[in-house]
This record gives structure tokens, C-alpha cells and sequence, in this order.
């Protein structure tokens, strides 16, 4: 697709879906900025404009909601519990996503596509409705507690719903596909004579594996984290089915704000918040996920 | 080796088992008669009431009929938007706004869906302010909210694609004279359609699935699937959606299984017109 001759079709490929990103991704954000600037009203829409009538160019920028986000502990406590949340979902997908990755990767060819099906399957069934699942296998006279009373394991019914055990539980069984996926693609490329070379060295298997396959995994581990940790600081159904009600995630707190008590600017300045907390994550996936992401699809 | 070996495989049948058990419970109890949904009512069970409940509920009809409406238009819009962009990046080599563009679709890709949600509302609202267009909200407004989420989907799909061949096919057409959109409807098009029909159907199932972004942009009375469900499972289990779960998992897996036996043909298919071709014009392996 060279030469000058056909400039115009050539602008015309990129530039639709540019276009349709810049005024449905970039703008809306552009709007959220502003409105996290401006006065919550009692209108429709229930903000204050921005720019006066009379004066034009007049802005008005109130920083009371940012202020008010940082006044109430609310927020900053909701901001790191969701950072909590996060950090410790992605290890536990790490620790039981890796040796699953590194199995899959192993196995024989046939094997290994019928397994890699397997992990791919659940992520196209309903997410929402998987999610659902857990409430009947964790609520109080749920299939757990069911299985352990008539066992005689426990005589009273544990409380398993609406816990941090259940948020975790319902964020690793969701995400563990974006965590094999990336690991996956980056173990099966791994040359496996390097560790025969390094057996027939006398290393232990062990060592092995810390000193080469390790390392060489590094960019898989760090795309799968990232897949995983983005995401589930901003979730928002999976807390509101299974985790706590005394405390919430961000994400639940944003759409708290915006359907409950109708605060569109403060719902946006939470919006703003949380971008701010993922903007590091956001461009180190920029950096290695492009790379990962285009291997594995 | 042997030994980490042994343990990893370990680990994989738990978390397969960790993957399946949720899905096969909610199939099992979706034929339990008793009302408690999770205690086994062996005297009238197995059912099939909470099937024809579900057949009958018009609620539940009416927002599976917009969820399928919404996720068939917004998967053939994203397919659409999705090439464009991915055979831009993958064939256009350093246009202007290259970098630009990569940004805005990996961006929609990681961005939590709160947010999309809420500044696409704010969107159509401040559009329907000052252009009084999209009137309300409602099929619209969701339809337009999916297409921009999954065509950064699409786009890595046939990106990726695209770069598993090189450009020698088209430079060929293009040194015979061929103009750019025919090369593009006679080499490229055929080239890249299994990555468009699996980037339609990913973007069919996000659709579908998607509950968050819905419920920002859908306007009152416009209730997807995935709404309705949300709002009923928040008050606890319902057995009518185990029903509904397993007749999704029965068609999801159907769907899959035809679709990935379609993609394993087309690919013998061209391996062997690839074989053909190196073999009639005797030369090395193409």
C-alpha cells in the first residue's frame, strides 16, 4: 500500500477509527475532567457550567471537590483498600496462575490445546453469571457450608459471603485467564535445552528454574500482573456481590456517588482519582502488554 | 525439572477444578425444585419449572431480545472500526499519529469501566444539551458505548493477525497493477477473515456480557440482560438464573465449539493452498 497516488485513502484507514476514538474515548474524558472542576446543582444535567454567559472565556474552576475527596476519609480509605485489594488478588493469581501456565506449557501438543481451551472456556461464559455462582457456593446455607455441616466438620454455618475471602476468591477466579494467557505465550517460547545445558552442568532443578526460567518470564509476569491489577482496582461488580458492605471499593464508591446521591462532580473528581492511581500501571502495560497481548490473541 | 514438573500439573487440576466447580454447580441446582435454590430437593428433583418459568418471564425476554439486538450491531460496528485501525497499524508503517492512534485503542482495553461508563453518559449528555442528539438514552447510547470499547479489542486481534504474514502477497498484487482496495477485498480481506469472525464474536460475548458500562449510558426502561441480572442476583441467589446460566453455557459452548472448528479448517485449507502453490510454480516453501 504505497505511493503517493492514493494519499487520500490512505488518511481516510486510520483517520475513521481516529475520529470515532477521539470523540467517544477522548472527549467524554475531556468532559469528566471539566465537570470534576464545576459545582454540583440541583438541575438536569445537576452541574454547574463552566464557561459564564456574559464573561465567555470566564472559568470557574472549583477545586472544592477535590478538596472534599481528601477531607472525608472516606475516599482515601476506599482509595487504598481498592489498592489492597488489588496488589493481593494479583499475587495469589500470580502463585496459582504461573505453575498452571508453566503445566500447560510442558505438555504435549494435543494436550496443550485442549488445556489452553479449558482456561479460555470460562472467560466466555458470562462473567456477570460466574461472579453469581460464588453466592451459591459461599452464602450461608450455600453447597460449602452444606458439604462441611454434613460432614461434621462444622456445626454452625461459617460466614463466607460478603467478606475479603469472597472478594478475593471472586477477583482470582475472574482474572486467573488474564494471568495464564501472558504467561503462558512467554513460557512456550522458553528453549528447553537451556535447562539441559544447565542440568548437564550439574544444577539442580531447582536453581534451574530461578536462574533461567525465571527471568526469561519476567516480561510475562510483569504483563500478567498488570492485567490483572488494572482492572481489579476499578472492579465493580464482584465487590458489590460478594465483598463487604462496611467497606467499599472505589469503584463501587464512584457509581455510589453518581446514582445514589446524584453528585455528578464528585462522582468525577473520584472518576479523576482513580486514573491518577492507575496511570503508572497504565503506561508500564503500555510498555510491555503490547508486545505480550499481540503474541497470545 | 521432574519434580517442579509434578507440582505445576498438581496445580493445574486445582485451578482447573477452581474454573469448572462454580459453572457445574449452577448447571446442577438450575434443575433443583426447592426454592432455596442451593438445598437439593431430591423428592421433586430433577426439574424443569424454573426453565419454563424463565420461558415465560417477559422481563427477562424483552432485555434478552435488546442484549442481542445491541451485542450483534456493536460487534459488526466494532469489527468494522477495529480493522480500519488494525490494518492501519499493521500495514501503514510510521503515518502521522501512529503513536496517537496505538494510544487510544490500548487505552479502552485497561481502562476500568467505571469510568468509561461515566464520561460516555457524560458524553450524551452534553451532546443531547447542545445538539439535541441522541434524544434519551437508551439502545442507542449502548449500541455506540460497546462499538468504542470492543473495536480496541478487534483492533489487537487483527493486528496480530496481520503480522504473522508479511506484505510480499499484497506488494505482489499491488507490482500487477492492482489497485489498493481491490488488493485489499482479494488478498488482505481473505487473509485476515478468521481473525475477523473470532474479533466479531469477542466482541459479541463483551457486548453481551457487559453490565457496568450498560448501566451508565442505558436510559430508563432499556434494561440489558446483564442489568436485569445484576439487580436480581444483588438480592440474592434466584433459581430462575441458574436456568438462565446454563442454557448461556450451553450456547456459548456450542458457539465456541462450531467456531473453532470453522478456524482449524480454514487454516488446513490454506496450508494446503500454500503447499499447492509452492508445488505447481516449483518454488521454495512460501
Amino acid at each position: 500500500m504505497r505511493g503517493g497516488r492514493f494519499t487520500f485513502g490512505r488518511r481516510l484507514v486510520p483517520g475513521i477509527p481516529f475520529l470515532w476514538l477521539v470523540l467517544l474515548f477522548a472527549v467524554p474524558f475531556l468532559i469528566v475532567l471539566k465537570i470534576s472542576f464545576s459545582e454540583v446543582r440541583l438541575a438536569i444535567p445537576p452541574y454547574s457550567p463552566l464557561f459564564d454567559g456574559h464573561g465567555g472565556l470566564a472559568v470557574h474552576l472549583h477545586l472544592s471537590n477535590y478538596a472534599f475527596l481528601f477531607t472525608d476519609p472516606l475516599y482515601v480509605r476506599s482509595c487504598l483498600y481498592s489498592l489492597q485489594v488489588a496488589a493481593i488478588s494479583t499475587l495469589i493469581c500470580l502463585l496459582v496462575g504461573y505453575p498452571m501456565a508453566y503445566a500447560i506449557a510442558r505438555s504435549g501438543a494435543t494436550a496443550r490445546n485442549v488445556l489452553l481451551m479449558l482456561i479460555v472456556l470460562p472467560f466466555w461464559t458470562s462473567f456477570l453469571l460466574r461472579v453469581y455462582a460464588w453466592i451459591g457456593l459461599l452464602k450461608s446455607n450455600g453447597v460449602i457450608n452444606n458439604i462441611l455441616m454434613s460432614l461434621g466438620l462444622i456445626h454452625q454455618p461459617l460466614v463466607l459471603l460478603q467478606t475479603d475471602f469472597a472478594l478475593y476468591i471472586g477477583i482470582v477466579y475472574s482474572y486467573l485467564p488474564f494471568m495464564i494467557l501472558p504467561l503462558y505465550s512467554n513460557l512456550e517460547k522458553h528453549d528447553p535445552t537451556l535447562l539441559e545445558a544447565a542440568a548437564d552442568l550439574g544444577a539442580h532443578p531447582f536453581a534451574a528454574f530461578r536462574r533461567i526460567t525465571l527471568p526469561l518470564s519476567l516480561p510475562g509476569i510483569a504483563a500478567g500482573c498488570l492485567l490483572v491489577f488494572i482492572p481489579a482496582v476499578g472492579e465493580y461488580v464482584i465487590p458489590s456481590l460478594l465483598g463487604r458492605t462496611d467497606q467499599l471499593m472505589i469503584g463501587r464508591v464512584l457509581s455510589d456517588e453518581f446514582f445514589e446521591n446524584r453528585d455528578w462532580p464528585v462522582a468525577s473528581a473520584v472518576a479523576i482519582l482513580i486514573l491518577v492511581l492507575l496511570v503508572v500501571p497504565i503506561v508500564l502495560l503500555q510498555r510491555v502488554g503490547r508486545r505480550e497481548l499481540g503474541a497470545q490473541r | 525439572m521432574r519434580r517442579t514438573g509434578v507440582a505445576a500439573r498438581v496445580m493445574l487440576c486445582f485451578g482447573l477444578l477452581f474454573l469448572y466447580v462454580p459453572i457445574v454447580s449452577m448447571v446442577v441446582f438450575s434443575f433443583n425444585n426447592s426454592r432455596l435454590v442451593t438445598v437439593w430437593d431430591s423428592a421433586h428433583s430433577p426439574t424443569l419449572r424454573w426453565y419454563s418459568e424463565l420461558l415465560s418471564n417477559s422481563q427477562i425476554l424483552d432485555a434478552a431480545a435488546l442484549s442481542i439486538a445491541v451485542a450483534v450491531l456493536s460487534a459488526c460496528g466494532a469489527v468494522v472500526l477495529g480493522t480500519l485501525a488494525g490494518v492501519a497499524l499493521a500495514r501503514f508503517g510510521g503515518f502521522r499519529g501512529r503513536t496517537l492512534l496505538v494510544g487510544l485503542t490500548t487505552a479502552p482495553l485497561v481502562m476500568p469501566e467505571v469510568i468509561t461508563g461515566l464520561s460516555l453518559l457524560l458524553l450524551f449528555v452534553a451532546l443531547e444539551q447542545a445538539l439535541g442528539w441522541p434524544r434519551g438514552r437508551g439502545m442507542l447510547t449502548i449500541t455506540l458505548a460497546h462499538m468504542t470499547f470492543s473495536m480496541a479489542y478487534v483492533t489487537v486481534v487483527v493486528q496480530s493477525r496481520l503480522a504473522g504474514f508479511d506484505e510480499s502477497l499484497e506488494e505482489a498484487a499491488m507490482d500487477l497493477g492492482a489497485r489498493p482496495l481491490k488488493v485489499f477485498f482479494r488478498i488482505t480481506l481473505p487473509l485476515i477473515l478468521p481473525a475477523l469472525v473470532s474479533g466479531w464474536l469477542l466482541a459479541f460475548t463483551l457486548s453481551w456480557d457487559d453490565v457496568v458500562i450498560s448501566q451508565f449510558v442505558a436510559g430508563p426502561g432499556s434494561s440489558t440482560l446483564p442489568m436485569v441480572i445484576f439487580s436480581k442476583v444483588r438480592l440474592g441467589v434466584s433459581p430462575d438464573v441458574n436456568a438462565l446460566a446454563t442454557l448461556m453455557v450451553l450456547l456459548v459452548s456450542t458457539g465456541i465449539a462450531v467456531a473453532s472448528a470453522w478456524l482449524s479448517r480454514q487454516n488446513r485449507l490454506r496450508e494446503r493452498d500454500i503447499r499447492m502453490a509452492a508445488a505447481t510454480n516449483n518454488l521454495p516453501g512460501a
